[in-house]
């Protein structure tokens, strides 16, 4: 299990244990943490599930496919640190990965 | 939560039954919590496990890359935890409104203060002789989705009746998984109803190169089979088309007895307005079953898709919540086949133009469909930045400059420039 911090635009924080295999979007939507909506449910056509990767994991969080680049270029808010989280992958590499919620996700 | 809520929201100890443990029921009964609803909610699906995504049963999942609990919309164990009581294997059959209660079929009365109609669409059956056949199959449950997937794999022969896009996601997904796959289509083109020409020509084409066989016009007269299994699809010119099962994708009816028994205004499904609510003020419905509002077109419509699903969850729960109703959203829809993604925004009412940008040749294209210069819709074959863009355009209601929406050396950032 991975933690992973999720925090929403108000400040919230929720941190919960997140399965290896799984997405950074699933772990937020399988325990009902609001602010990320995920509307297509991972399959990169929608980018409702828009995430800031803090500074410090972006290494490890890896860069965006195409696919993700040329959706996110039209999301709200797009920083150079912002990924779709269904397109990041949970590993053990992960445990303690921190991510921020834009203000919407629509 | 807001400090103030507004008059009309419901009283926190009101209890909310949804009817329909689908996409749009399992969504609304996670939402409320999330919207800090503290009432009992009781959530009553007829299918034997708690609520899941079906878009995958046609694509991912079918063909392997996705497993049972990727589909699960949560946990089992959130309804529990979250004071959700969900009823699996529970089929409602009539609403008491005068009495404010839920029958269920095995007897039992659930009283409610606001209830949810959530109950969905079902798969249009042929009424032809051998549809009771077994292997002739429809693709709307996990359930359905096992069955089909057992009959797939090397060799095996699937025939495809309809060729939309649930017909045309399962021949995909047939071939991946190395069955030999004739789809079957009544009109004269694929996606008739749903998609324009240029649309129809492309994706073809794309299955045909990989070898999907297509029987277009064609006219079935009846399954034909031995030992109780279709061996085959009769057409009327006599021809016998040889299967080892038969996939019927022809549409979706609106399951909307309960609602129409009961009285509650219907149309093409249940008639809603923006915060999802009925003609009676104590019931909702969202999802494949409503008749709702399409303020970007100034009409109604029923639509089928998980984002018309979530919005609606969105609108009934701020409702119940008493938080403020959430801004109308375009609504959009996706199809994967083999390594194309096609993702459409809007809906092509009354429109007078189709304008392609890109090259379909490059499976990299987007068709604008326009009324009086105004984009309407968009069907973009991989091509993210004509999707995202489409939905700010159509939002927008205001005419397009052609000549730049053409031109793909103009970005889509610069087209509305």
């Amino acid at each position: 299990m991975a933690k992973i911090t999720y925090i929403e635009h108000d400040g919230t924080e929720h941190t919960v244990d997140v399965k290896p295999g799984q997405s950074v979007m699933e772990g937020a939507v399988k325990n009902n943490i609001p602010g990320i909506d995920a509307d297509c449910g991972g399959a990169c056509a929608c980018a409702t599930c828009h995430v800031y990767v803090d500074e410090a994991w972006l290494e490890k969080t890896g860069s965006s496919t195409a696919m993700e680049e040329s959706m996110l270029d039209f999301a709200e808010g797009v920083e150079p640190n912002s990924r779709l989280s269904c397109q990041i992958t949970v590993s053990d590499q992960l445990d303690g990965l921190i991510v921020r919620m834009p203000e919407s996700q629509h | 939560m807001s400090d103030q809520p507004s008059p009309a929201s419901t009283p926190k100890s009101d209890h909310v039954v949804i009817v329909g443990a689908g996409h749009a029921g399992g969504t609304i009964a996670a939402l409320l919590r999330q919207y800090a609803f503290t009432g009992p909610i009781t959530l009553i699906g007829d299918e034997p496990i708690a609520p899941y995504q079906r878009p995958p049963l046609s694509k991912a999942w079918l063909k392997g890359e996705a497993d049972a609990e990727a589909l699960m919309l949560k946990p089992d164990s959130f309804y529990g935890e979250h004071g959700i009581d969900l009823r699996l294997n529970a089929t409602a059959v009539a609403i008491d409104r005068a009495a404010k209660q839920v029958r269920l079929r095995i007897g039992e009365a659930i009283p409610y203060d606001v209830l949810v109609l959530a109950t969905g669409a079902r798969a249009r059956r042929l009424a032809i002789p051998g549809v009771e056949l077994g292997h002739v199959l429809e693709l709307r449950s996990a359930a359905d989705a096992e069955k089909l997937k057992a009959v797939l794999g090397p060799g095996r022969r699937l025939a495809v009746i309809g060729g939309g896009y649930i017909g045309l996601e399962a021949a995909a997904s047939g071939r991946a998984l190395g069955a030999e796959v004739v789809v079957l289509e009544r009109e004269p083109r694929l996606l008739a109803r749903v998609a324009c020409e240029v649309l129809s020509s492309f994706f073809q084409a794309y299955h045909e190169a990989r070898g999907v066989k297509f029987e277009l016009g064609a006219d079935i007269t009846a399954f034909e089979g031995a030992d109780g299994h279709v061996t085959g699809v009769r057409l009327a010119d006599g021809r016998l088309i040889a299967c080892d099962a038969a996939l019927v994708g022809v549409g979706a009816l609106p399951n909307d007895e309960l609602a129409r028994e009961a009285g509650i205004e219907c149309a093409n499904g249940v008639v809603v307005d923006l915060e999802a609510r009925t003609s009676d003020p104590a019931v909702f419905a969202i999802g494949d079953v409503t008749f709702r509002p399409m303020p970007h077109y100034d009409r109604t419509h029923r639509l089928e898709s998980v984002a018309n699903a979530l919005e609606q969850s969105k609108q009934a729960a701020a409702a119940i919540a008493g938080r403020p109703s959430p801004a109308p959203e375009v609504t959009w829809n996706w199809s994967d086949q083999y390594d194309l993604k096609l993702q459409i925004a809007g809906v092509p009412f009354d429109c007078d133009e189709i304008l392609v940008r890109g090259d379909p040749a490059g499976a990299k294209f987007a068709v604008f469909h326009l009324q009086q210069g105004v984009v309407r819709a968009v069907e973009a074959v991989n091509a993210p930045p004509e999707f995202m863009m489409g939905k700010q355009l159509i939002a927008s209601r205001r005419p397009v400059a052609r000549d730049r929406l053409a031109d793909t050396t103009v970005s889509m950032k610069e087209v509305t420039a």
